[in-house]
């Protein structure tokens, strides 16, 4: 067991960790956040992804261990004040959802996506949100959301 | 999907980590961005009893432009090449390479150096590398020794790394007139088929050229045959392009999957490296 300690969601939290823990099962298993998904815990579907330090990345393909004293951020951290993150209303106010399996995952990737630039134009928005599967296929009501989010900001 | 148990090392230099794999031999297993070996782990293929952490070592994750060229260390991850207005000038090939690898989650972890150490057929920077004639630093314990990219990639999942060595550099000189491009996997963004080309231009003309593929072969190769035929070709003629092109492939064994047959990956070939070629060319 490894001593770790991590600021999730702004709050320090200090615990022991079998060092095969993947941040994704810290966070599910250890914390009970679980709105964050382990959808394939191989890297490919992006319900996983969450903030490190401001950037997003997959929860499932890094250890707990190897983020010693990183801000994690995940679905749970992002609204203010018991009101939605903008983003979050525009995935409500589009329908960009059906079963929500992958819908945190899309949204902490496309909170990402705007403040990386990326969200100009449909194509754009595409691109940088390749690595968010929807099985249910809500793709273009996803774009749609994102963008007005982008442009709303 | 969990991996077996293993203990967890973070050492802060170099010295430490040699240590740690002096002490612990083949047991001990580097670990950068974790995005090709922790789902080796994960399906037991790879079972390790100590990961050694080599993230947060100092200073292997700089980006210098040098008189001779660029100097990448083996933390850089792909994002941050992707990103960088240095490589986009200098070794334009590495940031298209860089900013097609999987996804931008993937490009935010993974490694420059874990990419290269990890040797996949199907990654994109070994073509890169061996195009731009790329000189790769590895540490030890007892001192450092520098390969040539042509000496480094060596098979599938085969370099010229032994088990107590550190990738930390990699330099490259300046290669303006180069391109890197390639048919991705849908699903993974692996490439089926990725070209790397790197030419010297006089006036109108390829003086001289270098052309990697990966994907096709157990490891990424340098298409010489190729690279003969382009000299003194007119780097506007398509056509031409295309013709020294065509036997890409020739002498390799293609590999087949489920995805591509060995013969339409040997065809894909040609038909990426005159891309490759062309879009080296007007760069
Ligand atoms: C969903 C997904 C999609 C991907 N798509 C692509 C793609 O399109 N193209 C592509 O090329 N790759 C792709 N990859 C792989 C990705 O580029 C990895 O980041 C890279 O292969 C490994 O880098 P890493 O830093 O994650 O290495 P790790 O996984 O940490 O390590 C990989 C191997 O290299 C060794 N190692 C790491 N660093 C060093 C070093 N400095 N010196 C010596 N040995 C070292 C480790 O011991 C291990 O054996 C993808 C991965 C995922 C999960
Ligand atoms: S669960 Fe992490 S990418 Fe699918
Ligand atoms: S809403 Fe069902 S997987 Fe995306």
């Amino acid at each position: 067991m490894i001593e770790l300690r991590l600021v999730v969601n702004g709050e320090e939290r200090r615990l022991e960790v079998d060092p095969r823990t993947t941040l994704c099962d810290l966070l599910r298993e250890r914390l009970a956040l679980t709105g964050t998904k382990k959808g394939c815990d191989r890297g490919e579907c992006g319900a996983c992804t969450v903030h490190v330090n401001g950037r997003r990345v997959l929860s499932c393909m890094t250890l707990a261990v190897m983020h010693e004293g990183d801000a994690v951020t995940t679905i749970e951290g992002i609204a203010r004040d018991g009101s939605l993150h903008p983003v979050q209303r525009a995935f409500v106010e589009h329908d960009a959802f059906q079963c929500g399996f992958c819908t945190s995952g899309q949204i902490m990737s496309a909170i990402a996506c705007i403040e990386e630039g990326r969200a100009s134009d449909p194509a754009t928005i595409r691109e940088a949100m390749s690595g968010n599967l929807c099985r249910c296929a809500a793709y273009a009501n996803i774009v749609a959301a994102i963008q007005a989010a982008a442009e709303s900001r | 999907m969990i991996p077996s148990a293993f203990d967890y090392a973070r050492p802060e230099n170099l010295q430490d980590a040699f240590a740690l794999l002096a002490e612990h031999g083949d047991e001990a297993k580097l670990i950068a961005g974790g995005h090709s070996l922790l789902p080796m782990m994960k399906l037991r293929l790879a079972t390790p009893s100590i990961l050694i952490d080599i993230s947060r070592i100092d200073g292997l994750a700089g980006i210098d432009a040098t008189r001779d060229g660029l100097k990448l260390g083996a933390l850089v991850t792909h994002a941050a090449l992707a990103a960088s207005e240095q490589v986009r000038k200098l070794a334009p090939a590495l940031a298209d390479a860089a900013a097609q690898i999987g996804d931008t989650q993937v490009r935010n972890r993974g490694t420059l150096g874990g990419a290269c150490a990890h040797g996949d057929p199907a990654a994109d920077y070994p073509a890169v590398l061996l195009a731009l004639g790329a000189r790769l630093r590895i540490a030890k314990k007892g001192g450092e020794t520098v390969k040539e990219a042509d000496d480094f990639f060596r098979g599938m999942f085969e370099t010229a790394l032994e088990g107590d060595a550190i990738l930390t550099e990699i330099a490259l000189g300046p290669a303006p007139h180069s391109a890197y491009v390639k048919f991705p996997h849908p699903a993974s963004h692996y490439a089926v088929v990725g070209v790397a080309a790197k030419l010297e231009l006089q006036g109108a003309k390829i003086a001289s050229a270098r052309v990697a593929i990966t994907g096709v072969g157990d490891s990424a190769f340098r298409a010489k045959s190729v690279e003969k035929a382009l000299s003194g070709v007119d780097a506007g003629d398509a056509a031409a392009i295309r013709s020294a092109c065509i036997d890409a492939a020739a002498g390799i064994e293609a590999r087949s999957d489920v995805f591509a047959s060995g013969s339409y990956r040997a065809a894909m070939a040609a038909v990426y490296a005159a891309r490759a070629v062309t879009a080296a060319a007007i760069r």
